[in-house]
């Protein structure tokens, strides 16, 4: 296969342009129409939609039930909220209250995280509260080849996707084939292999676990670091025999801890016997402190898990046990 | 009535400090003593302005994410302005918010806003309280065109003009939601329009003309004060700067509008209005004007980097109150 370099964010655009080339049915709705996809798609099919996301999101669970195959690009995650009661309401239960009759083949986008001083309302990590919805597939990309096969999956697939897409991750290069690949959601991936301690990171954390991983290295301690890169379907399985193979278990998630991705994460970890019979320290979560996010870069800083905080919860479970 | 010879000085000396404060911001942004972004309000100072100038000091108005201008206009000190954008603890929100984020509730000031609509039905829940206490207080919203098509719009005005309650709802109508052009996401030539469907006057003014502004103002908050209900204003308007300052965005909007508008810019407008009337006003003044605002806007940046920045575990206060 050969392949080449480019950025997460290039890669959420390749898969998003490919599938719009591939599926004529697909069509684009945003508060901003970008040129280069008018050019190629015209008016039609790349709307630019009044500021008015509950709106666009109920017209894409519209058009998606009729035929449509509609990819809606939120920009942040913030806004989305405005669009709750179509999420939640309709999108993630119209399939199954009218018994299956009908399918809504639809993506809604979004970027999320914070790092750049945006303040509380333009940096969150929500996807937890998406998660404790039935109905609903979620992914959660760390790289950009993920990025690439995820999205083209999540556009293919006949459910409601959303798809959160890391803000700090926007630039980061990453190697993609050049041949049209997809990768199915709820397969995680190992992106290092280990067999002390096991760490579930999650989007941007990965790539901190990744540096922590090397430096624990130098101190004779081999960490695993584990993606689950669909938050649903999660893949237990994956999770679970790395926990069983290392016996250490720390999960890395730049959400706040409280019901978060990292407390499913754990619950489902190690409610499995066989998974919890093979735990030598009690699991470990490197999460953002519980509080909005702050402005001025310190205090934003100090609440945000890092590479540092994840090394630490590293030496903490390999201490215990 | 109309503005007297010493509240126009006063309505410009505003203005030009809106546009003193923002090119200082922009710079310093750029510079990186200001992080995450900063919307720029320039050419369109006579909207806040000259509504502010029709309000009592304990009126109530809230802003969205351009809302440099709308602070200073109803009376926000520059220091703790500037400290917020330095991200200081004597910043008006202790660092924590930014400049999507000043507020100021000892002068009526609500706060700027960056979910796009949020503060339309936030301010009048500020109405319905004035109507409560029942001391003709007025509550002013300032929002976009782009604003104007979110649901909250609809349900806000609605409401307001059911209860009658005491609202101004300013629509500041610059042709654009971030990159996207006005006329593909409204059919109608003006926001005004709509007042009609909800039974309220809904009134157009020359937004770069902070006199009609201010006389417009004037009528819709007598009205308000007296208890007959909200009024849209929709003051067309224009942003001479992109978007946001963030180095390198693009402006997709065709150079011919932005000449246009530039050759209107509401500060020369009404420096050219107040020369005009015999006696009351020279460039040498303006000039005088203009450096003392220059010397404010110097003295907030060196009180901003005099403020230490906050702890960081400051990040875990105020999280709920007492
Ligand atoms: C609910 C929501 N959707 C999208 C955005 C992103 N956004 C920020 S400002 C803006 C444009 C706002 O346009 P308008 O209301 O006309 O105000 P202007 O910027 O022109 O002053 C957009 C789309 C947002 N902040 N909130
Ligand atoms: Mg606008």
């Amino acid at each position: 296969m050969s392949m080449r370099e480019i950025s997460y964010g290039r890669a959420g655009m390749e898969a998003l342009v490919e599938e719009m080339r591939r599926d004529p049915t697909t069509l684009h709705l945003a508060t901003d129409a970008p040129p280069s996809l008018v050019e190629e798609f015209g008016e039609q099919r790349i709307r630019a939609t009044p500021i008015a996301e509950n709106a666009f999101s109920g017209i894409a669970i519209g058009a998606a039930g009729s035929g449509l195959r509609p990819i809606v690009n939120w920009s942040m995650v913030t806004f989305c909220f405005v669009a709750m009661d179509q999420i939640v309401n309709q999108a993630s239960k119209i399939h199954y209250m009218f018994g299956g009759q009908q399918t809504f083949p639809l993506v809604f986008r979004s970027s999320v995280g914070g790092g750049t001083s945006l303040a509380a309302q333009h940096s969150q990590s929500p996807y937890s509260m998406f998660m404790n919805l039935a109905g609903l597939k979620l992914i959660l990309p760390s790289t950009p080849y993920d990025m690439k096969g995820l999205l083209k999956s999540a556009i293919r697939d006949n459910n409601p996707v959303l798809s959160f897409e890391s803000t700090r991750l926007m630039g980061l290069k990453g190697e993609v084939p050049d041949e049209d690949y997809t990768i199915p959601l709820g397969v995680a991936d190992v992106k290092r292999e280990g067999k002390d301690v096991t760490v579930i990171a999650l989007a941007w954390l990965v790539h901190e676990a990744l540096a922590a991983a090397e430096e624990m290295e130098k101190e004779g301690v081999s960490v695993e670091v584990v993606d689950p890169r669909t938050l649903f379907p999660l893949d237990n399985d994956l999770m679970r025999a790395s926990v069983q193979k290392t016996g250490r278990l720390v999960i890395a998630d730049e959400a706040g801890p409280t019901a978060g991705a990292s407390a499913e994460i754990a619950a489902l970890v190690t409610e499995d016997p066989a998974t919890f019979k093979a735990l030598k320290a009690a699991p470990k979560r490197v999460c953002a402190l519980q509080v909005p996010i702050p402005y001025s870069p310190d205090m934003e800083n100090h609440v945000f898990p890092n590479r540092k905080r994840i090394i630490a919860g590293i030496r903490e479970v390999m201490e215990a046990g | 009535m109309s503005a007297s010879p010493e509240l126009q000085r006063d309505m410009l000396r505003q203005m030009q400090t809106i546009r003193r404060f923002e090119e200082r911001a922009s710079d310093d942004y750029k510079g990186g003593d200001i992080y995450g972004v900063v919307h720029c309000y320039i050419g369109e100072e006579a909207s806040a302005v000259g509504i502010c100038a029709a309000l009592r000091p304990d009126d109530q108005i809230i802003s969205n994410h351009r809302g440099h201008g709308h602070c200073i206009a109803k009376g926000a000190d520059l220091n703790r302005m500037m400290a917020e954008l330095y991200g200081r603890v004597d910043g008006y929100c202790k660092g924590k918010g930014g400049s999507m984020h000043i507020a100021d509730f000892s002068i009526g000031m609500l706060g700027a806003n960056g979910i796009v609509g949020g503060g339309l039905s936030i301010l009048t829940g500020a109405g319905l309280a004035a109507q409560m206490a029942g001391n003709e207080g007025v509550a002013v919203c300032f929002f976009g065109d782009g604003a104007s098509n979110a649901g909250s719009f609809h349900e806000s005005l609605n409401i307001a003009a059911s209860w009658k309650l005491p609202v101004l709802y300013v629509c500041e109508h610059n042709s654009w939601a971030a990159d996207t052009a006005a006329k593909k996401t409204h059919a109608a030539e003006n926001m005004s329009d709509r007042a009609k469907g909800y039974g309220i006057p809904g009134i157009v003014v020359d937004g770069n003309d902070v006199l009609a502004v201010y006389e417009a103002a004037q009528e819709a908050v007598a009205r308000a004060r007296a208890g007959e209900g909200p009024t849209l204003l929709e003051c067309k308007t224009y942003r001479h700067r992109p978007h946001t300052e963030r180095p390198g965005a693009v402006d997709r909007r065709p150079e011919e509008e932005k000449a246009a508008w530039m050759a209107r810019d509401p500060i020369p407008m009404l420096v050219e209005h107040l020369k005009q009337q015999q006696g009351q006003f020279s460039d040498e003044e303006f000039t005088a004007m203009d450096d003392e605002i220059l010397a404010e806007i110097e003295a907030s940046v060196s009180y901003a980097k005099a403020s230490p920045f906050p702890a960081p575990e400051a990040a875990l206060d105020d999280v709920f109150a007492d």
